[in-house]
């Protein structure tokens, strides 16, 4: 089942519909519910490997509905620490839980600094108010 | 440019259901009503309802309209009876294709054809500039509404008996007159139910309220790809000719049309390159555009909801065109392997 429009107020989030998750020195990311039902169900992830360096407002990945394709933004900057399997088998798992479950990679931050740039819940929901 | 979008009867009716509205061939129509894969996998298991009144109809209609045709499309039109239809092209001097169509055999010098809506303004000036005495042609696609009503259960709950695929008859559905004609795009069970527009917006709740899916463009073009159907302005043009398409069984080569005795060199010299189906062999969906090593094209991409896999159609050089040759698709930068496989991609389990 689809999930039901959320924007979680614990997350801070990027204009490019994408979102993250703080804990210590690392982030999990994400997009948002806005960005999945833009897409539609997703049938692809083509994810980075771990290891690699995202940049924030750079693509690190693009996910795939039956009609298009999507860069997916990266909201901070690090190293991948880890790439969410499930969502690699299952791509639908976007759909059904954006902000658990659909997670897409977890990363060291190297600037916790950019976190300032980003969002919070209430500024977001006016942000997609404007889409 | 949003101004310039014209409706169907049944937009209200889309809206209504919350579909997912897009411009579309000029027209501002339903992508997709709940998600393309939950409608596409309703028309594999059960029924779908499609609108499909942006297409084209026009009528042929005189003492020589059959022979008329008969030198414009490609299919032998002879024939056809009444109560018949036809899988068929309209083609160029060179072999070109400028739609593929399905024409209708009403009565006696009374033909019906539906094209493509990208292609109506295309093939009615065509064959008006080229009407000959005891023929008109007229363009009557804004008379009427056009659903197509697809899958193992659609005459079922149609309430329709069954019939054979390409005939056509005029009947009624819950109090509305229709023409009913089995035939569709989505390699299903299935019919095309053609009536007055004023009719439109009763015909398909009667339709809906039946259990029939609603299915937007999104779940017709994954189902026509599945099963291998071209899609003019994709697969097939002007610029690309039926031999190479593989749409040589819609050409009586021993009839004259336009284009005949190119087609005929085509056939007998074997084509350069040829439009073959494919799957993806690693996790990639494949679109329209993307090169293929060696010198192809994709020129449809999706992923099969059936499979759950990307496929796709797309020219090859004929040497790599047998079933099970590998290919290599440039999936934005990345080679992505990719095999040949024979007609149709996806085949119902049976």
């Amino acid at each position: 089942m689809p999930a039901a429009e959320s924007y979680p107020d614990d997350l801070r989030y990027h204009p490019e519909h994408d979102w993250a998750r703080v804990d210590g020195e690392e982030a999990t990311l994400g997009i948002t519910w806005f960005a999945q039902d833009s897409l539609g169900e997703l049938v692809h992830y083509e994810a980075p490997e771990v290891g690699a360096t995202v940049t924030k407002d750079e693509s690190y990945g693009e996910v795939e509905s039956v009609k298009a394709v999507s860069d997916i933004i990266a909201p901070l900057s690090g190293e991948v620490l880890e790439v969410n399997a499930k969502v690699a088998d299952e791509p639908e798992t976007v759909n059904d839980d954006p902000y658990g479950e659909g997670w897409l990679i977890r990363i060291r931050m190297s600037d916790a600094g950019e976190l300032d740039a980003l969002m919070d819940a209430d500024a977001y929901r006016s942000h997609v108010a404007e889409q | 440019m949003e101004a310039t979008l014209r409706r169907t009867p049944l937009f209200d009716r889309h809206v209504a259901l919350g579909a997912r509205m897009v411009p579309f061939a000029g027209y501002e129509m339903p992508v997709q009503y709940t998600g393309v894969i939950e409608e596409h996998k309703a028309v594999r298991a059960d029924a779908g309802a499609f609108d499909v009144s942006h297409m084209g109809e026009i009528h042929v209609d005189g003492p020589s309209a059959q022979a008329f045709l008969q030198a414009m499309l490609s299919n032998d039109i002879d024939r056809l009876e009444d109560g018949q239809a036809q899988y068929t092209l309209l083609t160029t001097p060179t072999g070109g294709i400028i739609d593929d169509l399905i024409a209708y055999r009403l009565g006696r010098g009374e033909f019906y054809l539906v094209v493509n809506a990208s292609n109506r303004d295309a093939v009615f000036t065509w064959l008006r500039d080229r009407e000959p005495h005891g023929c008109e042609v007229r363009d009557a696609s804004d008379e009427y509404g056009l659903v197509a009503v697809q899958g193992p259960r659609s005459l079922e709950r149609l309430g329709l008996p069954e019939a054979p695929a390409f005939t056509h008859w005029m009947g009624e559905l819950d109090g509305i007159e229709v023409m009913i004609a089995r035939t569709g795009y989505t390699g299903e069970l299935g019919v095309e139910l053609c009536f007055a527009e004023d009719d439109a917006v009763t015909l398909w709740d009667a339709v809906i309220a039946r259990g029939v899916t609603p299915c937007g463009l999104g779940a017709r073009d994954t189902l026509r790809l599945e099963v291998c159907y071209p899609l003019h302005g994709n697969d097939i043009s002007t610029e690309t000719d039926a031999m190479s398409a593989g749409l040589g069984w819609a050409c009586a080569l021993d009839t004259e049309f336009t284009g005949v005795d190119a087609l005929r060199r085509i056939k007998e010299e074997g084509p350069a390159r040829r439009l073959v189906p494919f799957v993806m062999e690693e996790r990639a969906v494949p679109r329209q555009g993307m090169p293929i090593e060696g010198g192809g094209e994709v020129t449809s991409g999706t992923h099969s909801p059936m499979l759950d896999l990307g496929i796709g159609l797309g020219y090859v050089p004929a040497t790599s065109a047998a079933p099970d040759s590998e290919l290599v698709i440039d999936v934005r930068g990345k080679p992505r392997r990719a095999r040949v496989v024979k007609k149709p991609i996806y085949r119902k389990e049976s």
